[in-house]
């Protein structure tokens, strides 16, 4: 009789639970804000975090005499990595990182530039080409720029067969080889916020420019490249931090012969089996990426207002 | 006075890539000093003829002249005019300025010529102490008044002004009319305005282009295009126009005689050309009829009919008055008594007279 009685008592509906669960949330603010952030905050403490002390702990340990970490506290990683062997390896990498970043720039305003201004049914096309890429595997794209690169490849065959040329000419394995391999790689992330950017500027400003006496070139550098630097930063950065620690393309396309930061890591952790050491250069890469990344903002934010 | 043409247009076409005649045949000349207005509906083409009198926009055939000159191909940046725009367009990361000095900046004008010029220009539009805000930071009227200043201190010949200030409220649009017309006279460039709003153009123009379809239907004075409307659209167009469809019977001078429905004589101005049994329409503007009350009858020149509806608007009473089975005229009488004490107010139903003076009715050709 008691199961039958409880059976009769109207239960509160779940929607009217839900509803209350939501109001209870509402009023508390630091609840909704804990299940807004939590997630991601979880993921970032596990597998960013964590792992990040992990490095840096092993930044200032010892290695023993097998490769194995051992526990002795040490500042040598860091005095060893300011030897002109490193130096150079880290002035190169700048240097390959930068110009591709201005060479994905050079290239990528113009074409983000017709994209934004082409119709729209034109655009869409415009945009699937820019992703179309991103549809195989990376390792592939670089194995087939091999393909073109190689002495016998397709571009100096293709030389060869005009009498252009008679002996190949050598580009795999060059600093020229790596920045086309990054510049191929990474080119997306600068057309599409460059895209963003320029999309949402008001072209009548371009008119209003030359209305009041701005040549072509005033109106770019006066108008319309401050009021796109946005997108300029986004896409420099986006670029840039890729490219200065990249190791699979340098690897494939330097052969060896171009060693940036990212293959003396890769090196220090897998070949020479100095995990210290490894992870003090990484350190020392992400201070970089860092401070350049911020110095860039201040310069580019300046002038955005 | 005799005075020069500073814009001259003449035969001017502008079709667009997707074969759409915008401007067709336009020719117009704007004197010097002359506050000149585009009017009409939109798509009519008043914006396109702006925009290559501005350089924005080459004609297809044709030629503008500024200052005697034709202009050819001459881009924007050697034109000596200078434009606002409906939106403004001002340089959002610049301040107040920065964007009026920027015409002079691009002429490479000594540093301290422009701080004193972008100083006179902002008092000029009253906006002295707006120099270091940012565009984002005014109100629509002040980043009006911020394109006005950052056009004006080029000393342009001529301003282009394209609906500058269709974005604002009617009250700061009215105050706004006004300050436009008085800035127009102190600086006395010539101004060209584009704008849909006929009472606009009526308030500040000293000539009106009517423009419908990329055709240009009538020039002249805001006078001229109200009382003299040349033609149905213009008629229609500014102010409010009945249109009695008829056959002349009777020309005499000045004065035809037209009959409506083939019943009804009305009195109306005659224009040259006209014959009789030709078919025309009679415009007269509502406020232009007198209303009576039956019973004074053989007045010159009155027509009988019947009260259909009275709409009372404040400052006016609207009569709907049937003449024929097919033809209603609206009266407009201003109400000069008080219409709460008056006995003698017409009503609904009530037979009247219509009697108006034959120059204000305008015979326009079907």
């Amino acid at each position: 009789m008691a199961l039958a009685e409880r059976v009769e008592t109207p239960s509160p509906p779940p929607a009217n639970l839900a509803t209350r669960l939501v109001d209870w949330v509402r009023r508390r603010s630091g609840v909704k804000l804990s299940l807004v952030l939590g997630p991601g905050a979880f993921w970032l403490l596990v597998f960013f975090l964590i792992p990040l002390g992990v490095v840096l702990a092993y930044s200032f340990a010892s290695r023993g005499a097998y490769g194995q970490v051992i526990w002795r506290l040490t500042l040598e990683n860091y005095t060893r990595f300011f030897d002109w062997l490193y130096i150079r390896v880290f002035l190169v990498s700048v240097w390959i990182a930068l110009l591709t970043t201005v060479i994905c720039l050079v290239i990528g305003y113009p074409f983000a530039f017709v994209m934004a201004r082409v119709p729209r049914r034109w655009r869409n096309a415009l945009l699937v080409l820019v992703m179309v890429p991103f549809w195989t595997n990376f390792l592939v794209r670089t194995y087939a720029i091999m393909l073109l690169l190689r002495n016998e490849g397709l571009i100096n065959s293709a030389l060869r067969w005009l009498g252009i040329i008679e002996q190949p000419v050598t580009m795999l394995f060059t600093t020229f080889a790596v920045v086309l391999g990054l510049v191929y790689g990474y080119l997306p992330f600068m057309i599409l916020p460059l895209y963003a950017s320029i999309e949402k500027f008001d072209f009548t400003l371009v008119e209003a420019a030359q209305d009041l006496g701005a040549n072509t070139w005033q109106v770019f550098t006066r108008v319309m490249l401050p009021l796109t630097m946005p997108g300029v930063v986004a896409g420099s950065i986006l670029v840039f931090i890729p490219s200065v620690g990249a190791f699979v393309t340098p690897d494939l396309l330097g052969g060896g012969k171009v060693v940036m930061i990212g293959n003396l890591i890769q090196q220090q952790f897998l070949t020479v089996r100095h995990w210290p050491f490894g992870s003090a250069v990484s350190f020392v890469l992400m201070a970089i990426v860092l401070i350049s990344t911020m110095a860039y903002f201040r310069v580019g934010g300046e002038r955005r207002v | 006075m005799s005075r020069t043409a500073d814009v001259e247009l003449r035969n001017v076409s502008k079709v667009f890539d997707n074969s759409v005649v915008a401007v067709d045949n336009v020719s117009l000349e704007i004197e010097q000093g002359e506050f000149f207005s585009l009017l009409g509906p939109s798509g009519c083409g008043k914006t396109t003829t702006l925009r290559m009198i501005a350089g924005f926009e080459m004609p297809t055939s044709g030629e503008i002249s500024i200052e005697g000159r034709p202009m050819g191909e001459t881009p924007p940046f050697r034109r000596n005019v200078n434009t606002v725009f409906q939106n403004y367009a001002l340089f959002p990361h610049m301040t107040v300025a920065e964007n009026v000095a920027f015409g002079l900046r691009m002429k490479r004008i000594p540093r301290d010529e422009i701080a004193r010029r972008v100083r006179e220009a902002l008092q000029l539009v009253r906006l002295g102490g707006f120099e270091d805000r940012y565009p984002r930071q005014l109100s629509g009227g002040q980043q009006q008044r911020v394109a006005l200043a950052r056009a004006l201190i080029n000393r342009p010949r001529v301003l282009l002004l394209d609906e500058p200030l269709g974005a604002l409220d009617l009250k700061l649009r009215k105050e706004m009319q006004l300050e436009l017309k008085h800035l127009q006279m102190t600086v006395g460039i010539t101004f060209i305005y584009v704008t849909h709003d006929q009472e606009e153009a009526l308030t500040m123009s000293d000539r009106i282009a009517v423009m419908n379809a990329g055709r240009v239907l009538q020039v002249g004075t805001p006078l001229e295009i109200y009382e003299r409307p040349s033609s149905r659209f213009v008629a229609d167009f500014i102010g409010e126009s009945n249109f009695l469809d008829g056959r002349v019977v009777e020309l005499n001078g000045q004065r035809a005689t037209v009959v409506v429905d083939d019943r009804v004589p009305v009195p109306a101005r005659a224009q040259d050309g006209l014959a009789i049994g030709e078919q025309v329409t009679v415009a007269i503007r509502p406020e232009k009829i007198r209303l009576r009350s039956l019973g004074t009858e053989g007045a010159d020149g009155c027509v009988r009919g019947r009260v259909e509806e009275v709409v009372y608007i404040g400052t006016d009473t609207y009569y709907l008055v049937r003449l024929t089975d097919r033809c209603t005229v609206r009266v407009r009488v201003q109400n000069s008594q008080n219409r709460l004490d008056s006995s003698e107010t017409i009503g609904h139903g009530e037979e009247v007279l219509l009697s108006w003076l034959p120059e204000t009715a305008m015979v326009l050709k079907t």
